[in-house]
């Protein structure tokens, strides 16, 4: 069938079941085919591309299977770039998340409760290029840069920060950290005041309170804040170009550069290491996200 | 009131974090010495050399027609599935977001590769179209999570009333659901436009040789130094975005106090 014909026969379906069963918006059937545009786009620009990453990582030039691409993983050297990005997205993340749920917890507080205003604030920045802003940063870090000149000013020692892993983790938790508060923002938000309220007036201090009531409710946003942080800290290679200088190697910038080099066999196959790290996040994701909402993402 | 210092304090050193490179880069606009470590005095120089460069200029137009381009496809496509995905049974909706959250989730650099490669398997050229297709792929997802809070909270109930009073679904559709949902429907194109706006490891992937958008263009040049003209464009981008919210937020404002005179 093709899709007009399948389109055709839905709607007279629905209109078949619309008789039955009255008019309905929330449970028709009426509109469902709308998704069809939408799921045949997804099938065509998400699934198969993904197969095709899976296909080419487990084949060489000539299609024969292998997997050369995959165990290629254990060369010192990708070993290596693997190890630090794992490192320095997990550090990044807890940097993220100390920063963030603070943060989170003030915004909740304050008096101006213009939800959307204080969205924009986060996601603001964004409006500058973020290839810009990060090198902005090697202007505040560099040897006679912003930061070393105040730091000179007030007579501290200076910092020798850029192009070392803690030039990289800054960048990181400086791009990523609107995705962490966001989700939880948005999950406080929806905490009820009167649960809170109801749990004081039966005696627990404001730590218990934490503790046993807001924490508990955040933990979805947490979980969603901490997978918007780890991929793309995990992944990047333009913020190691940027702040890393040359020298230090991410999996992303290993990648990149396989693909550069025109070895899309080498790089499909790393590019599938990846992702095991990538569904592990996304399945304890949908553990905490039992409604299959995903709205806490935003 | 010692916590609300505190409090303000936080607020205000995180701010400074996020908006500090902001400002470097708003510096540099107007700094007359054309390498990015020292200070050459004040100059407008940069703002007016800006629209002689052409190659600035087209990388600007490909963005903005590729950013508004695919927010607004986006933008109808997700509306609509999110419409359909309301009104489905838990196991149907349940498939559908997790395909969803795949390109939100996953890793820009697997989705631009993944992307190359189905364009290079079809042997589609890569460049504009692919760039745009790329955009509306991970677009769509924004859109969907924008709007399915806002269908939520309809009342079923009046499309069934407006029906009831004669309305074809078509029409009460445009009049009853519509405009309930509309501020989503709004928010996720923002969101999509920003998105693709700010995108640049897909577009890395996907654009071929031909084209630029502002972000491969920069890219490019990060290895033998930014020319100051695209610090001067990306201020003027800013700025302009800045007090367009800054006139929303008034107007909206406004209306409130309006409404509470009444």
């Amino acid at each position: 069938m093709t899709v007009t014909e399948k389109d055709d026969h839905n709607l007279k379906q629905n209109k078949e079941k619309k008789s039955e069963h009255g008019l309905q918006f929330s449970r028709g059937n009426q509109v469902k085919w709308l998704s069809f545009p939408y799921l045949i786009w997804m099938i065509g620009f998400i699934l198969i591309p993904l197969i095709m990453i899976v296909y080419y990582g487990l084949t060489n030039g000539e299609n024969s299977f292998t997997t050369a691409n995959i165990s290629i993983i254990a060369d010192p050297i990708n070993r290596d770039a693997l190890l630090l990005a794992l490192e320095l997205s997990i550090v990044s993340t807890i940097i993220c998340l100390i920063l963030a749920y603070p943060l989170a917890i003030i915004l909740n507080n304050t008096k101006l409760k213009s939800n959307s205003f204080i969205v924009l604030i986060i996601i603001l920045p964004m409006w500058m290029n973020f290839l810009l802003r990060t090198i902005a940063w090697q202007n505040i870090l560099e040897r006679t840069g912003v930061l070393n000149t105040i730091l000179e000013f007030l007579h501290l020692p200076t910092l020798n920060i850029i192009n070392t892993p803690a030039a990289i983790v800054l960048g990181m938790v400086y791009n990523f950290l609107p995705f962490m508060v966001l989700p939880i923002y948005n999950v406080l938000i929806k905490i009820d005041k009167d649960v809170v309220n109801a749990a004081r007036d039966l005696g627990a201090n404001t730590g218990q309170t934490f503790r046993k009531i807001i924490l508990p409710l955040s933990l979805p946003g947490v979980v969603s804040g901490i997978t918007m942080v780890f991929v793309p800290s995990l992944t990047t290679f333009v913020i190691s170009t940027i702040l890393g200088g040359s020298k230090i190697v991410l999996i992303g910038n290993v990648i990149e550069q396989q693909f550069r080099l025109g070895n899309w066999n080498t790089g499909s196959g790393l590019s599938l290491v990846l992702m095991v790290f990538i569904l592990f996040s996304m399945a304890v994701i949908s553990k905490y996200d039992k409604e299959g909402e995903g709205s806490n993402v935003w | 009131m010692v916590k609300k210092f505190f409090s303000r304090c936080y607020i205000g050193i995180i701010l400074l974090f996020l908006y500090a490179p902001i400002a470097i880069l708003i510096v540099l606009s107007f700094n007359a010495s054309k390498s990015r470590a020292k200070w050459g005095g004040f100059t407008l120089k940069w703002y007016q050399e800006l629209f002689h460069n052409e190659d600035i200029m087209a990388a600007l137009s490909t963005t903005l027609i590729i950013a508004i381009t695919s927010a607004l496809i986006a933008t109808l496509l997700g509306t609509a599935a999110a419409i359909a995905m309301n009104s489905m049974k838990k196991t149907p909706r349940t498939i559908l977001l997790a395909i969803t959250n795949i390109p939100m989730l996953n890793a820009d650099i697997v989705t631009g590769i993944s992307l190359m490669l189905i364009f290079v398997a079809l042997n589609f050229t890569l460049g504009f179209t692919s760039v745009l297709l790329a955009h509306i792929t991970f677009n769509i997802p924004y859109v969907i999570l924008s709007v399915m809070p806002k269908l939520k909270q309809l009342n079923a109930h009046t499309f069934e009333a407006a029906q009831d009073l004669g309305a074809s679904p078509v029409y009460a559709f445009f009049k009853v659901i519509l405009p309930d949902i509309f501020p989503g429907v709004l928010s996720g194109f923002f969101l999509a436009f920003t998105m693709s706006l700010d995108d640049f490891v897909i577009t890395h992937f996907t654009k071929g040789p031909e084209i630029n958008t502002l972000s491969t263009k920069i890219y490019t040049e990060v290895r033998k130094g930014i020319k100051p003209e695209i610090y001067a464009l990306s201020t003027l981008m800013f700025v302009t975005v800045l007090l367009l919210l800054i006139f929303i937020n008034r107007r909206k404002a406004d209306k409130n106090t309006l409404i509470r005179k009444v």
